[in-house]
């Protein structure tokens, strides 16, 4: 298929085919050898690029997983363009060298993409905008100096994108017969979609993207759902939270920080700055993954999930889309359009435990809603990831806790009853055991975080 | 002055702008071929049938190759006399093992095809664990290796007390950001041309040529740079080199072939994980009377360069400490998994990891400081005065005899002389960890911060804080002796640009511009006047890999007499023309000086040049005083001694088991650093990797020996935030005693130990949480910390 967009600044419609990732076509088709593979599943950041849309507004975005009809009428900036026109360094190239911020050099122009990005963004919490690169030689420290010394440095002028490049003579809506669609409203992509329900809907790609470059799957029918940008809302009424499916978790972030702070840390921990400004909320839960973050945090928080085939629409509650391993509530040719969460006082406290705190999967995740009046629990949703076959309640935990005092004994007595909720399993993660043993202590947690003791290891200065 | 100044790295520019050239980067010929092996599905067993048609009908496919269409050898061991088959010709010892070779017009195209063979084994019962080895008896070489001092057992029982235990270390994936990678570009005459991402270019040479059946000047291999090596690419480029070169010769055409991620994790070798078992006999204030370790290897299935690292693991088993009676007992077995291969640090972070887990034990079994009885058991401080006084900076030279810290070396004056010998018979004559210690305990405020962190256990019931000062002192030199020997050639043309070349590998710690500072010195020229050149076998022959940490130590010396000569081929020519002795011919600031005369570099070269003198030399430098019986356990393996030591402060949260490190301080000995702002990258960066070993990073085997953490996605390296908040690194400044290149030290492996202290620290903050010893395994995952808390509290 045809796809336009701007590369360095210059306007480019390509043909390629649908799963062709950005960094395979630089480097193979371009001779743009300067984006590295170092991973090719979006986990190590050595093929960062600034991507910025239509508005203008940066990203930077992991080159593997992003298959060129993402790119469709955006502007693409590569560690080729981040010199200036006479060859000056950006501030962020300099201060790199300046500080010593590479060895080996590998991973160098992944970091200096995202330095890059924050920096034309006047983001400085570098620890967050590098968390998705990694680099095994410095142990980070020049870096992060580099990063806080060129802060200051005015945007260059070269950085800047031009007005978003318009596609060259057609239209990305697709017939309905085309087997690969890029449909640009969340009507197009129904009638589409009714007409090909076994195709595959990439949003952001951060999953899909490795059925391809891992599973090295073929891909007969997509559609890309880039150009959806009505699906990409998020509307606050008196009475709910509407998001859109295609809202990211770099964009759900800053109002879930307003509403529950505590879901607002769990995106921070979400993947990185990469994988959360492609990774949607519909993507996270249309795939069903029992390990996706943003489910238990969801059902915490009792909310609903709006679907559509075709015409026809239907709302349900979250956690009952989630039927066994594999297997959703969603008929062929219907697809996630938003989730809603109801407006209520803030009870969240979520808790990822991973290996490692930053861009790691969740070994699990419990996210509990408790409300308590005078004392006693009133209100008790609790829900989790990596505990089953897929994001569950705690129900037989909830119900040890409703109308009890909230003190130490009542949730002693309710830990016991994890074993009733959940079975786990032991894998790469951790152990079944651990995983018990640890939910049960996150209830604790709960309890100590509401009684002001000191819980949080991040919390923590030296 | 060249040396000693904190200079970029060589390629700093061409790395940001995305300019430095990986061999996945060099473009390629429009007929490349593109390579991938197919892999073992089953850990142990014989291939009883393999059907091949799919892969062969898949698109894009031009050729599969199985052992029987191997041209010469197929054996990509580095191990003389162990066969590692680059293709299996029946019998399988891993899952992950290559099988067959598909050649395809693309990367991908070869990547798909190679997972279209189906093939059927006799599967046998896999051997994976130590338990495993140890019952079928399965392991490299006839039996344990040992090495013996005083009389160990009597000592143990004769102490006033006794103390055993165990701890588990896991492996560790490289996770260098490129992955392995060649390119071989036939030639006339049926030579090939190499370019690979290795550590070891002659070995590829020779295993190239063995593969071809051809001599090895019918190989030339070239390396620029790696995108980060740590050892994994000391032997475990060697197949795919291999691969490329028969597959060039097969068809005619160029062929690559890089490593997918997974693929790269789930064939190749990893560090190897250790159990080792501990007994020691101490007195009344902890001191070590007698001691037996017994160590378990995890070799994989092949040897590879496994005897060496478990003998670097026994040579470590010491660290900084004196043990006058002790047996070190090495177990090397075999496993059916990927095959342990070379790692930063060589086993000598395996070996320090159960003699600081000794220490540690000790000092919670005594209660006392871990500190004190650290430094209750040092070896005797090296005297000063001696090799021109270079124990120590001047700064701290008054106060280096340790005596003012309150776990005194108190027989450091009368008996010295008996605690300098280590369990290999070899004299440790450059100890400076006492006063090393000493100021470092003094600028980390380590004793106060140990009293603070006391005081904020005991006000937070679920956090705990812990600290801990562990130091290291590491053996320079390849044990293999012969090893240490280096080669360079360097050019100096008529316009008095400069180029040099040697037998190191550039992976990113800066060999390339700490040997280019060195030539310039040797010249008096600014940095602009010297080229260095890949590494190339055409132009420096039968080089050791760059490993060891010997890479500027060899190279920088071997350089360094090339240009020593080169330069007094000109000062005669000068100083002729100008009739004064060679002698006066000074090479400084771009100019050549003669008397009230001043000539430019270039100028000078150019009159050498119409004097008819050769402006090209080569250097050749060899380790001297070393020698080892590797058998016997008995000589000096070692040049010198690196040194160094850390504090790690780190809290943990008792509910979970997470942990985080809050505060590091390091000071590092590199002797008069070469270059202490690329010292201080490979001190840092080494730390963090040795904590990142100790921590997160996990490998998990599944019970039919797949590897299941064989991705970034479940693999997990330190990451940018895990990187200590406070961190601070600090050189010891002091020249080295041994006659090295301007008296530095070697720094590549060293400082990667110094992550010790990130694990006993956390170890210190499990023992907050009730009397027993935490006995913590490694790596501390949030898991196992979790579970050495609930043994402290049993």
């Amino acid at each position: 298929m045809k796809i336009t967009f701007r590369l360095n600044g210059k306007t480019e419609t390509v043909q390629a085919a649908p799963t062709r990732s950005l960094l395979d076509w630089l480097r193979e088709e371009r001779g743009l050898t300067g984006t590295k593979e170092g991973c090719n599943e979006g986990d190590c950041g050595a093929c960062t690029v600034m991507v910025s849309d239509a508005e203008g507004r940066a990203q930077a975005l992991n080159a593997c997983i992003l298959f060129l009809p993402q790119l469709e009428g955006k502007s693409v900036r590569t560690v080729e363009g981040l010199e200036g026109p006479d060859g000056a360094l950006h501030p962020v190239q300099q201060a790199l060298i300046d500080h010593h911020g590479s060895q080996c050099g590998f991973c160098t122009p992944g970091f200096a993409m995202s330095m890059a990005t924050a920096h034309l963004n006047g983001q400085t919490d570098f620890n967050d905008r590098l968390a998705g690169n990694l680099c095994r030689c410095t142990g980070y420290a020049p870096i992060v100096k580099a990063a806080e010394s060129a802060a200051s440095a005015p945007v260059p002028d070269w950085i800047r994108e031009g007005p978003a490049p318009r596609p060259e003579g057609h239209s990305p809506d697709a017939g309905a017969e085309a087997e690969v669609a890029l449909p640009t409203s969340s009507d197009a992509l129904a009638t589409w979609y009714a007409a090909h329900p076994d195709a595959t809907l990439v949003a952001g790609a951060t999953d899909v993207g490795l059925w391809v470059t891992k599973g090295l799957r073929e891909l007969p029918e997509m559609a890309f759902l880039t150009g959806c940008t009505d699906l990409a809302q998020i509307t606050e009424t008196d009475t709910e939270i509407r998001i859109g499916a295609m809202v990211t978790m770099s964009d759900l972030r800053p109002v879930m920080a307003r509403h529950h702070p505590s879901l607002a840390e769990l995106l921070r921990r979400f993947a990185s700055a990469q994988v959360r400004a492609a990774a949607t909320v519909g993507g996270n839960i249309a795939n069903g993954s029992p390990i996706g973050d943003t489910p238990p945090a969801l059902i915490a928080l009792g909310a609903n999930l709006h679907l559509r085939h075709g015409d026809s629409r239907r709302t349900i509650p979250l956690e009952e889309f989630f039927i066994a391993y594999g297997k959703q509530d969603r008929a062929p040719g219907e697809f996630v359009e938003a989730v809603s969460i109801p407006r209520q006082p803030d009870n969240l406290h979520c808790y990822k435990l991973s290996k490692r705190f930053d861009q790691d999967i969740s070994a699990l995740c419990g996210c509990f809603n408790i409300a308590c009046e005078d004392g006693r629990v009133r209100n008790a949703r609790i829900a989790f990831g990596g505990m089953a076959a897929t994001p569950k309640r705690a129900r037989h935990v909830e119900a040890a806790l409703l109308g009890q005092e909230w003190t130490p004994q009542t949730v002693d007595r309710a830990a016991h009853a994890f074993t009733h909720d959940f079975s786990p399993i032991s894998d790469m993660r951790a152990s079944a055991d651990y995983r018990l043993e640890t939910a049960a202590n996150m209830l604790r947690r709960c309890l100590a975080e509401t009684q002001g003791t000191a819980t949080n290891v991040l919390e923590v200065r030296p | 002055m060249s040396v000693s100044r904190p200079l970029p790295h060589d390629a700093a520019r061409l790395h940001v702008t995305g300019a430095a050239r990986y061999v996945d980067d060099i473009p390629v010929p429009a007929d490349c071929l593109h390579a991938a092996f197919g892999l073992s599905e089953i850990a142990a067993g014989t291939i009883t049938e393999m059907d091949l048609n799919a892969v062969r009908a898949a698109p894009g496919v031009i050729a599969v190759l199985t052992a029987a269409d191997l041209p010469g050898h197929n054996d990509v061991s580095p191990a003389p006399g162990f066969v590692e088959e680059m293709l299996s010709s029946g019998e399988v010892y891993y899952l992950g093992q290559p099988i067959f070779l598909v050649l395809a017009e693309s990367h991908l195209q070869a990547r798909k095809a190679a997972r279209l063979g189906v093939i059927r084994y006799e599967e046998r019962k896999p051997i994976f664990t130590i338990e495993d080895a140890l019952a079928a008896n399965w392991r490299f070489e006839d039996g344990p290796r040992v090495y013996e001092s005083g009389d160990p057992e009597d000592a143990i029982a004769t102490a006033p007390r006794q103390i055993d235990g165990s701890i588990e270390m896991g492996g560790q994936e490289h996770f260098y950001l490129e992955s392995q990678a060649a390119l071989v570009l036939p030639q006339e005459n049926g030579d090939v041309v190499v370019h690979c991402s290795s550590q070891h270019p002659t070995e590829i040479q020779h295993k190239v040529a063995e593969a071809l059946d051809a001599p090895m000047h019918a190989v030339r291999v070239e390396v620029r740079r790696m995108g980060g090596g740590f050892g994994g690419k000391e032997s475990q480029g060697n197949a795919l080199a291999c691969a490329c070169a028969v597959a060039a010769r097969l068809t005619g055409r160029p062929c690559k072939m890089r490593y997918d991620r997974d693929d790269d994790m789930v064939i190749t070798g990893k560090r190897h994980d250790f159990r080792i078992d501990y007994r020691v006999g101490v007195s009344a204030e902890g001191k070590i009377l007698g001691i037996t370790f017994e160590q378990y290897c995890r070799c994989g299935w092949a040897q590879d360069l496994s005897l060496p690292v478990a003998d670097r693991a026994m040579l470590h088993a010491d660290n900084a400490y004196f043990l006058p009676n002790v047996r070190i007992t090495s177990h090397r077995l075999r496993t059916n998994t990927q095959s342990a291969t070379a790692f930063r640090g060589f086993g000598g972070p395996q070996g320090m990891l159960g003699i600081e887990r000794v220490l540690d034990h000790i000092a919670h079994d005594l209660g006392r400081d871990p500190l004190q009885v650290r430094r209750l058991n040092y070896y005797a401080e090296a005297p000063l005065g001696e090799a021109g006084g270079l124990s120590a900076p001047a700064a701290h030279r008054a106060r280096t005899d340790g005596a003012s810290m309150d776990g005194p070396p108190e027989d450091i004056s009368g008996k010295a002389i008996d605690r300098t010998r280590t369990p290999y018979h070899m004299e440790v004559e450059d100890f400076c960890l006492g006063a090393l210690t000493e100021r470092l305990a003094e600028s980390s405020g380590y004793a106060a911060r140990r009293a603070a962190v006391a005081e904020w256990n005991v006000a937070n019931p679920i956090l705990k804080k812990g600290i801990a000062l562990t130091p290291v002192k590491f053996g320079i030199s390849f044990t293999l002796t012969h090893l240490n020997q280096a080669g360079a050639l360097v050019h100096v043309y008529s316009d008095g640009s400069i180029q040099l070349n040697h037998g190191g590998t550039e992976m990113g710690q800066g060999l390339f511009q700490k040997v280019a500072q060195v030539a310039a010195q040797a010249f008096g020229v600014g940095m602009d006047h010297v080229r260095i050149t890949a590494t190339d076998t055409g132009k420096v022959p039968n080089t050791s890999a760059t490993a060891a940490s010997s890479g500027t130590d060899l190279n920088g010396m071997a350089v360094k007499l090339a240009c020593d000569e080169i330069r007094e081929r000109i000062a005669a020519v000068i100083a002729e023309r100008y009739q004064a002795a060679p002698s006066d011919v000074r090479f400084a600031g771009g100019m050549v000086h003669v008397g009230a005369e001043a000539l430019s570099f270039a100028q000078a070269a150019q009159a050498a040049y119409q004097a008819r003198v050769s402006l090209s030399a080569t250097g050749f430098y060899r380790t001297p005083n070393i020698s080892w019986d590797r058998i016997a356990g008995r000589g000096r393996p070692f040049f010198y001694f690196a040194y160094g030591a850390a504090v790690t402060e780190v809290v943990l949260d008792t509910l979970t088991g997470e942990n985080r490190i809050l505060r590091t301080d390091i000071l590092h000995d590199a002797g008069a650093s070469l270059n202490p702002a690329i010292d201080i990258g490979q001190i840092e960066g080494g730390y963090v990797q040795g904590a990142g070993w100790l921590t997160t990073e996990e490998l998990v085997w599944d019970t039919k020996g797949r590897l299941t953490t064989h991705a970034p996605s479940t693999y997990k390296i330190p990451a940018c935030s895990d990187r200590p908040e406070i961190f601070n690194t600090e050189l010891w400044e002091a020249p080295n005693r041994a006659e090295t290149i301007y008296r530095s030290k070697a720094v590549g492996e060293p400082p990667f130990m110094l992550g010790i202290s990130a694990f006993l620290a956390l170890s210190d903050a499990v023992a907050a949480c009730g009397p027993g010893y935490p006995s913590l395994d490694a790596p501390a995952t949030p898991e196992r910390v979790l579970r050495a808390i609930a043994r402290v509290r049993q």
